[in-house]
């Protein structure tokens, strides 16, 4: 895979943001100096094993402890019955706790997958021996994991939106209408995968309780620790070095959860790890979707109606819904605007935010619609992007902060070539392969969290910085060197940034692409203010100066506005009509996603976006037996992601996008890069043999299936 | 995981003595799948005999031609061998369509041959399979099975042979060599995997406790000329969906010899012989290489997700012996 590229933007790049940098602690990652969850030695240390239910609904009536006690090693078998007392009665930071992770309270199971006890022993050889020895009677009932379009039991569900928003008469709309859309998409169930599993190590410290953990927030883990443990916050520590991937699926889990019962009931260290496919029922997941599009247009493109209905499954534990009409909501207006976001609850785990929850399977049903329109038509997709520019937020009504997507489309056309595209499908053909070409825009909300920080003028004349951010492997602690060096006017080797540890104080989490925008406020706060204090020239005491920050203020005096991140997404894809195969041949992103602090792992996490996203189009599925209720295949193995071969040239640049309002400027980039991604592959394999693909991964038995031009 | 012995073999004999005397116990090869299902309780062996080590990772040339493979042969060493590339080539591009180079330096040509099924009924121990616990019944049929047999299977297993490696020593007519206790032996690869039936826990026809010592390949000038082509969800590092190996000898645009062979499509690499005998002496187009597959396909009995795999290989046949028959014109 190769990234050559060059940055547009002529704005000379004064100070550290805005030029290249590699990681801080990158010669320690490549090393194997940087010591991740699973692996930092504790004196004492026991180790935890889960054991997870093997019917997916029904009740535990016993469970087998006494011959696994008696197994070498084993000191402990938490389950139902005896595991400590937690509380899920309380809101956190993104609502009420999913029961999931409040494991052991109660003997019901309600998904294949559910953990049932948690064995402990001396060595993690041992316990999971034990573990996977354990004999849990169930009670089993039928269950139910059958997801459709025509569940009669689908309901409505506001998240962080409203269910349901609608303008204007869609029917007579559509009627109006001289070209109408009308096409349903599926999406299946996908998983985050991060590189590295989930790992917890808790231990009780002189009264406190330290938690070395894996995770996306460690203020945030802590205060859902301590609000189910029923412990006073400041008694409660988590930490969180260094993180090989989360995507959304490392909050509080299970693996903590377990591992603070063990820790609290033994008084020893107790680590728990999670294998691959028991993160495929206990980290979350995006749950599969049914979405139905229907546009309705004049003969120039110009929409009259829009409808995207969406349809997604949770638990019967939990409700966590894919909100797959969120983009239209930002993306196109039309006099009748109608869209909805329902959900159904099965006897399955709880899914939970992935990458772009919302916006990754939302933009593969919107932008795929789109390009139909656009070939009914008879209209070059870009130009009827162009059209349909609204001036203002289609549902809200508000401004936006900045919009730039079609200088993203007019970028992204020049340097992919698209002005030389013969527009009609099945013609172009190299060998054994047809090839075509596909685009698709992107969009992701450009939020902030409330975050502290603190920055010290130390005495030897450099700068502590204390934020607490998590960086999932984005490169969160480089970005924030850079952030500080600029607003403290040195340079970055002057800058240490502690992150990852909840004794920093309150911040966001790294979620939602509003990481790097929330931190960087704190700090640029705070190291202001330290300037102002420095500039007295009062002299720096042993100690040095700190200046502490809290964005709380600032961020709820923001205007209200559209703030998102945009994007053109182009990708030329080569087809076997013969076997099947889709190969992606190249796929350029073009991005306003508003300052860019680190160029060199902004491209970086634009182009995971956006392999990401090939991935989606032709690759990840996770499937579910029916029968059982649990996965078939829940490895990656079974669950295949794109491979280096399946991934050949991408390319990801941006263009100026400048809200001289925004306090910050920073949007933030980890979710735009595969929005959009997935639609822009189908749409190019549309081009490439006359079929449209609507149900997701474009695999070869359906490639075949559904023939095409030979 | 369930703890167990290791212990390195040194020479065969000694190897077959460990196993004797421990029925638990398990030959480890490159151990790039044994592994793997112990991880997953999938295998509980109670003792690893590796035989990495015995002198068996040698390729030979006999004087009749041929070629002589040991079993601890790895993978890299086959496929990257001057005399396969030559008159094997599609055995080195079946070894190179499989895993990844860091597995292929581990797995052992006996290895290979003894893999077991991807299938992910197979390898999850909390849900039923036949070929695991005998009896217990096949999810596959009524379940996910898109990738499944659409040749030799049974209402008790429809479970594929995932080795590329094997399709080509197949179409090559292998023949296996082991050794015993009780002394050496030979299978034909025609024989050396069982009918699905009733037994699918039953794969090979290796008596208890044999050791697999080489495969030996008969001269076949017509496999100079030969293809392997994989079908796969993803450009690499993935099992086969679909794949064939093909040899071709054209004359005159007529059919002199021709060797085919199928992989993802059966309990075994499926050797064409149906689709073999109606292209000998046959002209080498299209329509002919078409009629030979549907000939082969005609015992083909899909199940409800996987018909695709019958477009699959006989568009693949047509493919790949038309690519060959047009090098030999050439």
């Amino acid at each position: 895979m190769t990234t050559a590229t060059t940055t547009t933007g002529t704005r000379a790049v004064k100070g550290s943001v805005g030029s290249a940098h590699t990681r801080v602690e990158g010669r320690d990652k490549v090393t194997g100096a940087a010591r991740y969850a699973g692996e930092i030695p504790f004196a004492e240390l026991a180790h935890g094993w889960l054991a997870l239910s093997t019917v997916a609904r029904g009740r535990i009536r016993s469970v087998d402890t006494a011959p696994v006690l008696a197994m070498p090693g084993v000191l402990a078998v938490l389950h139902h019955e005896n595991a400590p007392r937690v509380d899920t009665d309380y809101v956190g930071l993104l609502g009420t706790p999913d029961p999931t992770a409040a494991v052991f309270q109660h003997d019901r199971v309600p998904h294949m997958g559910w953990p049932v006890a948690l064995v402990v022993a001396e060595t993690s050889e041992q316990a999971r021996e034990a573990a996977e020895a354990l004999v849990v009677h169930y009670e089993q009932e039928p269950h139910d994991v059958a997801f459709s379009a025509d569940r009669p039991d689908a309901y409505p569900l506001d998240n962080f939106g409203p269910a349901v928003t609608q303008k204007g008469d869609l029917e007579t709309g559509l009627a109006a209408s001289a070209v109408v859309v009308d096409a349903e998409y599926t999406t299946p169930e996908e998983h985050h995968n991060p590189m590295e599993p989930h790992a917890a190590t808790a231990l009780w410290d002189g009264g406190r309780l330290e938690v070395v953990d894996s995770n996306q927030g460690t203020f945030w883990v802590a205060s859902e620790i301590a609000n189910m443990f029923s412990l006073d916050p400041a008694s409660v520590r988590v930490r969180s070095e260094h993180v090989g991937g989360g995507f959304g699926s490392k909050g509080l889990r299970a693996h903590q959860v377990a591992a603070v019962m063990a820790a609290t009931v033994l008084q020893r260290p107790v680590r728990v790890i999670m294998t691959r496919r028991q993160m495929f029922s206990l980290t979350g997941y995006r749950s599969p979707t049914t979405q139905r599009v229907r546009l309705g247009a004049d003969a120039d493109g110009r929409l009259r109606a829009l409808d995207h209905s969406s349809l997604s499954l949770t638990s019967t534990v939990h409700e966590f819904i894919e909100a797959c009409a969120a983009p239209a909501r930002v993306m196109y207006d039309a006099d009748a605007h109608h869209t909805a976001n329902r959900l159904v609850r099965l006897d399955v785990p709880t899914p939970t935010f992935m990458r772009a929850p919302g916006e990754a399977p939302g933009s593969f049903a919107l932008e795929s619609a789109l390009d139909e329109l656009a070939e009914k038509c008879g209209i070059d997709p870009i130009e009827l992007r162009v059209r349909n520019e609204p001036e203002r937020g289609p549902v809200s009504g508000l401004p936006f902060s900045s919009r730039n997507l079609l200088a993203c489309f007019r970028e992204g056309a020049r340097r992919f070539g698209w002005a030389d595209r013969d527009p009609r499908p099945g013609l172009r053909r190299d060998g054994r392969w047809l090839l075509g070409t596909g685009t698709a825009a992107a969009s992701f909300g450009a939020g902030a969290g409330p975050s502290t920080a603190a920055v010290t003028a130390e005495a030897d004349g450099t700068f502590t910085v204390r934020v607490n951010a998590a960086d999932i492997g984005t490169g969160a602690r480089t970005a924030l060197t850079l952030v500080a060096a600029d607003a403290l006017e040195t340079t970055p080797d002057q800058i240490r940034v502690h992150i990852g540890d909840s004794d920093l104080g309150p911040a966001m989490i790294a979620g939602g692409s509003t990481g790097t925008r929330s931190w960087s406020w704190a700090v640029m706060i705070a190291a202001g203010e330290l300037r102002e204090r420095l500039a007295l020239n009062t002299g720096i005491p042993p100690e040095g100066i700190t200046v502490r920050s809290d964005t709380t203020a600032a961020i709820g005096a923001l205007s209200r506005k559209e703030r998102h991140s945009f994007g053109a997404q182009f990708a030329e894809v080569a087809v076997d009509p013969a076997t099947g195969e889709v190969r992606v041949r190249r796929m350029l992103g073009i991005f306003a996603a508003g300052r860019i602090v680190n160029p060199l792992t902004a491209r970086s996490q634009l182009v995971g976006g956006m392999t990401w996203g090939i991935s989606m189009a032709l690759h990840e599925e996770a499937v579910r037996d029916r029968a059982t209720g649990g996965h078939y295949g829940a490895d990656l193995a079974g669950y295949h992601v794109a491979s280096h071969a399946d991934v050949p040239h991408i390319e990801a640049d941006w263009v100026d996008d400048v809200d001289p309002d925004d306090p910050v400027g920073i949007k933030g980039i980890g979710e735009v890069g595969i929005v959009g991604a997935a639609a822009a592959v189908a749409n190019a394999v549309w081009h490439a043999t006359g079929v449209r693909h609507r149900n997701l991964p474009i695999r070869p038995d359906r490639v075949l299936t559904a023939g095409g031009h030979a | 995981m369930k703890e167990f012995a290791y212990q390195r073999a040194l020479d065969v004999s000694g190897a077959l003595a460990l196993l004797d005397a421990d029925p638990d116990a398990r030959f480890l090869g490159g151990g790039t799948n044994l592994v793997d299902l112990m991880k997953t309780g999938v295998e509980r062996p109670t003792r690893l005999v590796d035989v990495r080590e015995l002198p068996l990772d040698r390729i030979e040339v006999p004087a009749d031609g041929g070629l002589r493979i040991g079993a601890t042969v790895t993978n890299s060493d086959l496929a990257a061998h001057p005399e396969v590339r030559r008159r094997y080539p599609a055995l080195t591009q079946a070894v190179l369509a499989g895993a990844s180079g860091q597995l292929r330096n581990m797995a052992t040509v006996g290895g290979n041959l003894l893999q077991r099924t991807r299938c992910g009924y197979f390898a999850d121990v909390t849900k039923p399979c036949n070929k695991r616990v005998p009896g217990s019944g096949c999810p596959a049929v009524e379940g996910e099975h898109h990738n499944h047999a659409i040749l030799g299977a049974s209402a008790h297993c429809v479970a594929t042979h995932p080795s590329d490696m094997g399709v080509a020593l197949a179409a090559f007519d292998a023949v296996v060599s082991y050794e015993t206790s009780d002394g050496p032996g030979e299978l034909p690869l025609a024989e050396f995997y069982l009918p699905v039936g009733d037994t699918p826990h039953r794969e090979t026809a290796l008596p208890p406790g044999a050791l697999i010592t080489g495969v030996t390949l008969p001269p076949a000038p017509v496999a100079a000329h030969s293809r392997y082509r994989k079908v796969r969800e993803r450009a690499s590092y993935a099992f086969a969906i679909g794949s064939i190996a093909a040899a071709l000898d054209v004359r005159d645009g007529v059919v002199q010899d021709v060797r085919l062979a199928f992989g993802a499509v059966a309990s075994r690499p499926w050797r064409a012989r149906t689709a073999e005998r109606a292209l000998a002496g046959a002209p080498a187009d299209a329509e002919t290489f078409a009629a030979a597959a549907d000939a082969e396909l005609a015992a083909a009995k899909p199940l409800p997700h996987n018909g695709y795999k019958v477009t699959l290989m006989r568009n693949l046949v047509v493919a790949v012996l038309t690519e060959l028959a047009e090098e030999t014109a050439r």
